[in-house]
């Protein structure tokens, strides 16, 4: 066993893991956040998505131990109080979910993609390309692109506003 | 309609939960001193077990417990069963061989379970699996479906000679073959429907915990339908009687038909926990798992022989379809292939002869069942194949063949069983073809010629028959349970309401659509109310969700209960007013007397139902109603789909340059929602043309069981998508409403493969077109000449 000591979601965590326990289930198990899904164990779906160090990372091909130090959000994390991060609010508003499954990790590759883009409004040809390692099985995508699209031109417009 | 009623784009009351991560999935739930389970699973398709060595697990770390097939046989614990009985044509009942949850004597699929270890820690359950030794002696595997009937096949099931679990008939053979005799043109194809695996996104799960002092057991469960669920584990299994077993089916994440059915692993769960003292036991699939036990979708080969007269109207139609049901029979496999296929061959078109003959056989691949569209899409993908190839080679538009054979006149008995109660085909394939500008395809088609691509457009004019179902019809057929829908409503005493339906959502947003219904009849806000599902101490009894139910029979059921609650509160309002309960009307949240200014607000009356001072004589108190609606007909959703595509001959590449879905589902609640449900069923049905397919090799190993083989439609695949939708009203249910859940899975596959055809020229393409199959395709079809 080894101990690892992080910051989630603001607030440090320790916790004695095996060597082989992955960021995942740590957060799962150990701190009982569950909103971070597992779907594939192949790094494939990202319903697993969360930040690390402000990098969006898939917790399922992540060790915890490597998270020793780190500042991970996960999707809990995410709003400020009752405040919706505007990515949650455009997912509701443009109906970008149904089952719900594979949403945390939708909208926390959505918040890294926006910010990696420099914060610009986001063109669909361009989130579909990013969206290559989140897998929905019930929307088609179709209003997660139209989400993400309108959250970006929203993040934009307040960057703009704020200069 | 109100600002929230039925017909407005409400934004959904569950999201809140999901979008900040605070949904409750099964594997979420974490029960005090939980062990954890991990399946021993069959590493071949077909084998005897010899012998099987649980000593090593057991003194591994951590281990509780180690379970075989023996111990499940010794405790009496029954088989899995398949609710619908089917008998061949020459009236025998169906071969249905055993399905015990732990294989102990022989196993039938790669992943059919031998074992299971239950430990402290999932990672120990996982060490201490590999810890059992099994020896097994393997057997010839039957994998191929053309050859799973032969003579000399392997025998998988002792019940079943030659594989064959049943040849059932459907239509008038003689009409059918006399069509074909006398036709002036006969168009055939031999079609192969691919196999497909649902995959849903969040993996099946089970809790199974025992109470030893209440002798009592708790499920919680990934499942669809959770009284079925629990109707069968108690009936059939043995586990306990029903009011000594609870299921609950928390959050659910995506079902399309895989998560209905009563699945091995619930029967574990539940037993183990007995069997280790009462400490909760919990399994969840990893991926591949997944794979190798979740219920696959589709799998036919058929020939179809479809005639026409001299002025190309549709004269019979004769099907002969092997459908390949796996290993063991699942829950409802048999009514796919035949009741939810066969009924539907006659499509949108007046048909007057037609003849089926599906023959289910039994391999040793996971086992077949519903999937999304479950048998429709399979009749779809026949008929709309076939009308396609038809126009092309009469040399007529596919659109106007479509419409020369439309049925007009309704009620239309179809020979297949099926009386369609209302539509309007031309009214969808209308506004298809206008969204989809057809008449400027040709210059499209001639543009990217110049750019080297080949644009091609298919149609499909899909029927479905949803609103499943009247109980007495499916009784008659076989099914071994009603499919009516029950709700309650219960009104609180400060007016806020309740609604508990046996409709189950794991997607569907019914926790937003059903409080719409109850803020159209109330006129209160949809924040007043709350739906409970997927609880079997919560609701009294329900038949779940799948085959697009939800809407016309669930919510039927609530409109029942609202009935009763509004002539209840009618009465108490005529009462305190002073005023005749046929006056009294429901208007903005308030009862009223017409005409007049009296008025009592809805939790007034809520309350006086409850303080039980100033009641109508004899009127017991409380505001709380029942219904049970048991649909009269089957609804039928239709519509037709646009697929236009370019095609790289170079690469095989094939784009999806635009989607058109115009449907006809009767009245809506939610536009939003009902625009979703299409979106996704586009997807899964693209998929099935463009991407997916489940395949094993010659030895029964599937070479598919991972996201990094099966190619899942991923966000650049696939277009943005047109919907549209056109309205006949149902005239079979209060609502007026048809359901929406599966079309878009139902007719999208046909219209894409007649796009890629068109687009090549060539004649038949097998599914997935990849780019491979596309390639070798076009370079096939480019060289026909050089050939002859």
């Amino acid at each position: 066993m080894t101990a690892v000591s992080l910051t989630v979601n603001g607030r440090s965590a320790t916790a004695d893991v095996e060597d082989r326990t992955l960021l995942v289930a740590l957060l799962r198990d150990t701190l009982g956040l569950t909103g971070t899904h597992v779907g594939c164990d192949t790094s494939q779906c990202g319903a697993c998505v969360v930040h690390v160090d402000g990098v969006a990372v898939k917790s399922c091909t992540m060790l915890a131990v490597q998270a020793n130090g780190a500042t991970v959000t996960t999707i809990e994390g995410l709003a400020k109080g009752d405040e919706l991060h505007p990515v949650q609010a455009a997912f509701r508003e443009h109906h970008g979910l149904q089952c719900g499954f594979c949403t945390p990790g939708m909208i926390m590759t959505a918040v890294d993609m926006i910010k990696r883009h420099g914060g610009k409004a986001l063109d669909e040809k361009t989130i579909r390309h990013e969206l290559e390692g989140n897998i929905c099985r019930c929307t088609g995508y179709h209003n997660i692109v139209k989400a993400i699209e309108a959250a970006s031109a929203e993040m934009a417009g307040m960057a703009q506003a704020a200069e | 309609m109100g600002v929230e009623g039925i017909g407005a784009r409400v934004l959904r009351k569950e999201d809140k939960r999901y979008i900040t991560g605070r949904g409750r999935y099964t594997d979420d739930i974490g029960l005090k001193d939980t062990t954890y389970a991990v399946f021993v699973r069959s590493p071949h398709a077909h084998a005897k077990i010899v012998s099987i060595d649980t000593s090593e697990a057991l003194a591994a770390p951590g281990v509780v417990g180690v379970l075989t097939g023996a111990d499940l046989a010794s405790d009496k614990i029954g088989g899995l069963i398949c609710g619908w009985m089917i008998h061949s044509k020459d009236g025998t009942p169906m071969k249905a061989g055993a399905h015990p949850a732990i294989a102990h004597d022989r196993v039938r699929h790669v992943g059919d379970a031998v074992a299971v270890v239950i430990a402290e820690t999932r990672n120990q359950a996982r060490d201490a699996a590999e810890k059992v030794a099994v020896e097994y002696e393997e057997l010839p595997a039957v994998i191929d479906l053309a050859h799973a009937q032969d003579e000399d096949a392997e025998q998988i099931h002792p019940e079943a000679p030659r594989n064959t679990i049943f040849n059932w008939s459907l239509g008038d053979q003689g009409a059918a073959e006399a069509a074909l005799a006398r036709a002036a043109k006969v168009v055939s194809l031999d079609i192969v429907n691919s196999r497909l695996v649902p995959n849903a996104m969040e993996p099946r799960a089970a809790i199974g915990s025992y109470d030893p002092a209440e002798e009592h057991f708790t499920l919680y469960n990934t499942t669809q339908n959770p009284h079925v669920a629990r109707l069968v584990l108690a009936a059939f299994v043995g586990i306990a009687p029903e009011h000594k077993l609870r299921v609950v089916a928390p959050d659910v994440g995506g079902g399309f038909g895989s998560k209905i059915f009563i699945y091995p692993e619930e029967t574990v769960c539940l037993w183990a926990s007995k069997r280790i003292g009462g400490r909760p036991v919990k399994w969840t699939a990893d991926r591949t798992e997944a794979f190798l036990t979740d219920a696959h979708g589709r799998d036919h080969v058929t020939r179809a022989e479809m005639a026409f007269d001299a002025d190309n109207k549709a004269i019979g139609l004769k099907v002969k379809t092997i459908a390949n049901l796996g290993a063991y029979m699942s829950t409802f496999s048999s009514s796919i292939p035949t009741y939810l296929y066969a009924t539907l061959l006659s499509g949108q078109y007046d048909i007057p002869a037609i003849y089926a003959e599906v023959d289910a056989v039994y391999t040793n691949t996971t086992p077949v069942d519903a999937y999304r569209g479950a048998g429709r899409p399979e009749a779809t993908y026949v008929i709309e194949r076939l009308m396609e190839t038809a126009a092309r080679e009469f040399g007529v538009d596919p659109a106007e063949l479509r419409r020369k054979n439309f049925i007009r006149t309704f009620p239309h008995q179809t020979p297949v069983i099926m009386c369609y109660d209302v539509g309007d085909y031309d009214a969808t394939l209308d506004a298809a073809l206008k969204a989809a500008d057809y008449a400027g395809f040709p210059a499209r088609k001639a543009e990217a010629a110049r750019r080297g691509k080949l644009r091609g457009i298919g149609f499909s004019c899909y029927i479905e028959a949803c609103g499943i179902a009247p109980s007495q019809a499916v009784g008659s057929l076989g099914a071994g349970v009603g499919l009516w829908e029950s709700a309650e409503v219960r009104v609180n005493p400060v007016g806020t309401i309740e609604v508990l339906t046996g409709s189950h959502s794991h997607g569907q947003g019914h926790e937003t659509t059903f409080a719409q219904l109850v803020s159209e009849r109330l006129g209160v806000p949809t924040s007043s109310v709350s739906i409970v599902h997927g609880d079997t101490d919560k609701v009294q009894f329900g038949m779940g969700t799948y085959g697009s139910r939800s809407g016309a029979v669930g919510m039927s059921a609530i409109l029942k209960a609202l009935e009763k609650v509004e002539a209840k509160a009618k009465k108490i309002v005529a009462h305190q007013l002073e005023a005749s309960e046929d006056d009294i009307i429901i208007e903005n949240g308030n009862l009223k007397v017409a005409g007049t200014d009296k008025e009592m607000p809805f939790f007034q009356v809520a309350l006086a139902a409850y303080t039980a001072h100033n009641l109508p004589a004899g009127m017991e108190p409380g505001l709380k109603e029942t219904s049970f609606y048991d649909p009269t007909n089957f609804t039928f959703p239709a519509g037709t789909y646009i697929c236009e595509v370019e095609v790289d001959p170079d690469t095989g590449v094939v784009e999806i340059v635009q989607f058109v879905a115009a449907d006809d589902f009767g009245k809506i609640i939610n536009p939003m929602i009902v625009e979703g449900q299409v979106h996704g069923g586009l997807a899964q049905g693209i998929g099935q043309a463009l991407l997916e397919g489940c395949t094993y090799d010659s030895g029964g190993q599937i070479l598919t069981a991972s996201y990094m083989d099966y190619c899942m439609p991923r966000a650049d695949d696939l277009p943005m998508f047109n919907v549209m939708t056109t309205e006949t009203v149902c005239p079979g249910n209060p609502l007026g409403m048809k359901g929406c859940g599966e079309a878009g899975c139902i007719g999208s596959t046909p219209a894409v493969i007649n796009a890629i055809t068109d687009a090549l020229g060539v004649r038949e393409l097998p599914m997935p077109a990849t780019p491979q199959v596309v390639w070798k395709a076009a370079q096939a079809a480019r060289r026909p000449m050089a050939a002859e």
